[in-house]
């Protein structure tokens, strides 16, 4: 029951992070058409930024800040220099360009920060552990992400249903063509929705540091799962996509820890323990296939033209 | 087609076969050992320009395909060693049924989706075939398996060597040929068409969803044949061939050479090995080079290098 829970929570946490990702990554997809494989170096360069910044400043907070601060910067420069060129044309040449941009950012991270992973310790004041209830103890820094996850999924629901800008954005993801036409600055929205994702994606990368090892190849990973998030919860909707990471992150973390044990009972134990990893790590796609075989368009439909658009 | 794109098709041909003369007589087979991987990569990139550029569908697991051959050829090496089960002659068909069955599974389920959702979804089903290949504990699960019996071939086998190299070259061959007579039937007639507009050929009475299930098979079976030839080059079969970086490189080469044209795969695929060979001579981060060139491609030359050398007829 402890391990359950702990791993529930450890759950919801990677589906917090993930929800990060795919919020960036959905609002990409949805109002601009674009295919982003890059979004997933950005991750990257948030952690490695928190990890550089927190060693020169000395403060996690401080750190985090300017990796934050510097990841948005890199996406806009990325917008403006790259992404600009990929509007309207074909899913598969966004692929094909993106795809060079991963090759850039993981080069060029190799090369700037060197090739052995770096690891970052969480801050002082968050390095122990909490007692959740009786005899449930957890990492507080954990609890940390998932408050912080939580309070920026609350910061975008804020800002996407309550400001002026958050319903220019609903309204260019709902009819880009009809929002340009009454007035909606589109370049500009652009921009902002891609640093809004760039910023998303590496404060995701900043939390996630502390927990894992920084390392080139890491933003890949986590793209793929942040893909799958952002199909089953439907492109451009972003309630999709917090409902999906939940889905997702609970789904694979629990998958991970008892497929293994629940195939011992079925198969004799060599071949449990041979099946059970990949068949969780299959388990998620298997869930986005089912989900678009039964529901083409994700859980959460909106009307962006990306379902239609080849 | 223009001109310039035969005499270039033509030219890489030459270059290929006079490379055994020079390899031999210069003694690099280094040399052949690099233009038999081009000819390999060459062949899965015209079998995914079936379905990438002929038929238009952005597919995003076709690495997968490719595995299913190299694991064919590892699967039966280990297991039926000195049997008729390691000749080319059996293998090869196998392992193009195989991908092929596979490729048509996966589609008839995929193309019930579109556009981005079908990407995804071809990608899914790439990473689930990634995963079962590295649940395959037997077989080296995620370090992968030497290739213990290279497939025979009377008296002789397809490892390294002048007739391997011959041998992949014929395949690269025979899968433009069968493309070409493809494309140039109904079936490529329907295949483009509904690229080019999906509704109004479902108006003229044409069962669309069967020709691209069609077209998956085919360009499966390619991927799975190319697959049976790399396990046999690098003697070496692991879930990395699967990965779906492979298959991003795969769409890259079809994209770079010109998607929906004949020769566009081989323009493609020479251009992304000998591009990787040069620069990785240069530094060993030549991928902070190739990346941002692959965008500038995108950019600047949408059409790949077949559209380059001119605008050409539809095939």
């Amino acid at each position: 029951m402890t391990l359950f829970l702990e791993q529930a929570l450890n759950g919801l946490q990677l589906g917090v992070l993930l929800f990060l990702l795919s919020a960036g990554l959905t609002l990409v997809f949805g109002i601009m058409g674009i295919v982003n494989l890059a979004h997933g170096s950005l991750y990257m360069l948030g952690a490695y930024f928190a990890v550089t910044f927190t060693g020169w400043t000395g403060s996690f907070l401080l750190g985090a800040l300017a990796a934050l601060l510097a990841t948005v910067i890199v996406g806009i420069v990325l917008e403006r220099v790259a992404i600009r060129g990929l509007y309207d044309r074909p899913h598969l040449e966004q692929v094909l360009g993106t795809f060079g941009l991963i090759l850039f950012f993981n080069e060029g991270a190799r090369l700037v920060f060197g090739p052995a992973g770096l690891s970052l310790a969480p801050p002082a004041w968050l390095s122990g552990q909490v007692t959740l209830l009786p005899g449930v103890v957890y990492p507080s820094y954990r609890l940390a992400v998932l408050v912080a996850g939580i309070a920026a999924a609350g910061g975008m629901y804020w800002l996407v249903a309550r400001t002026r800008a958050g319903m220019l954005l609903r309204a260019a993801a709902a009819n880009r063509n009809m929002a340009e036409a009454l007035g909606v600055n589109s370049r500009l929205l652009f921009l902002a929705v891609f640093a809004l994702g760039a910023g998303l994606s590496g404060l995701a990368g900043i939390l996630a540091a502390p927990l894992l090892t920084v390392r080139v190849g890491m933003g890949e990973e986590v793209l793929l799962l942040a893909f799958v998030v952002v199909v089953i919860g439907g492109i451009g909707s972003i309630r999709g996509a917090l409902v999906a990471a939940l889905l997702i992150g609970v789904l694979d973390t629990l998958g991970r820890a008892y497929l293994p044990g629940a195939l011992r009972f079925a198969f004799a134990g060599p071949v449990a323990d041979a099946v059970g990893p990949a068949l969780s790590s299959m388990l998620i796609y298997f869930a986005m296939a089912v989900v678009l075989v039964v529901r083409p368009r994700g859980l959460f439909p909106t009307s962006a033209r990306t379902d239609v658009a080849a | 087609m223009s001109r310039a794109v035969l005499l270039l098709a033509a030219a890489l041909f030459v270059v290929l076969l006079a490379a055994v003369p020079a390899a031999l007589l210069l003694d690099l087979p280094y040399l052949l050992f690099l233009f038999q991987q081009l000819a390999i990569l060459a062949t899965a990139a015209v079998g995914l320009n079936l379905v990438l550029g002929y038929a238009g569908l952005p597919a995003f697991g076709h690495a997968a395909f490719v595995g299913i051959g190299s694991y064919t050829v590892g699967i039966l090496a280990t297991e039926l060693p000195g049997t008729l089960f390691t000749s080319a002659w059996v293998q090869l068909p196998l392992a193009a049924a195989l991908a092929g069955l596979v490729a048509a599974l996966i589609g008839a389920v995929s193309l019930r989706t579109r556009g981005v959702a079908f990407l995804m979804i071809t990608l899914a089903f790439g990473q689930m075939l990634y995963f079962a290949a590295v649940a395959l504990e037997r077989y080296g699960g995620d370090d992968g398996m030497i290739l213990v019996a290279p497939s025979r071939l009377g008296e002789q086998n397809l490892s390294r060597g002048v007739l391997s190299y011959t041998i992949s070259v014929a395949v690269l061959a025979v899968a433009l040929y069968v493309s070409f007579r493809l494309m140039r039937s109904p079936f490529g007639t329907v295949l483009r068409g509904a690229a080019a507009n999906e509704r109004r050929m479902q108006a003229v009475g044409v069962a669309v969803h069967r020709y691209r299930i069609g077209a998956f098979a085919a360009s499966g079976a390619l991927c799975g044949i190319a697959g049976v030839l790399l396990a046999n080059h690098t003697a070496f079969i692991s879930p990395a061939t699967l990965a779906w970086t492979r298959s991003v490189e795969l769409a890259v080469m079809v994209l770079l050479g010109g998607a929906g044209t004949l020769f566009g795969p081989l323009f493609g695929a020479a251009a992304f090995v000998l591009l990787e060979e040069v620069l990785s001579g240069v530094t060993e981060h030549w991928r902070i080079v190739f990346g941002p060139l692959l965008l500038l491609v995108v950019l600047a030359a949408p059409g790949g290098i077949a559209g380059l050398l001119g605008r050409q007829s539809n095939d």
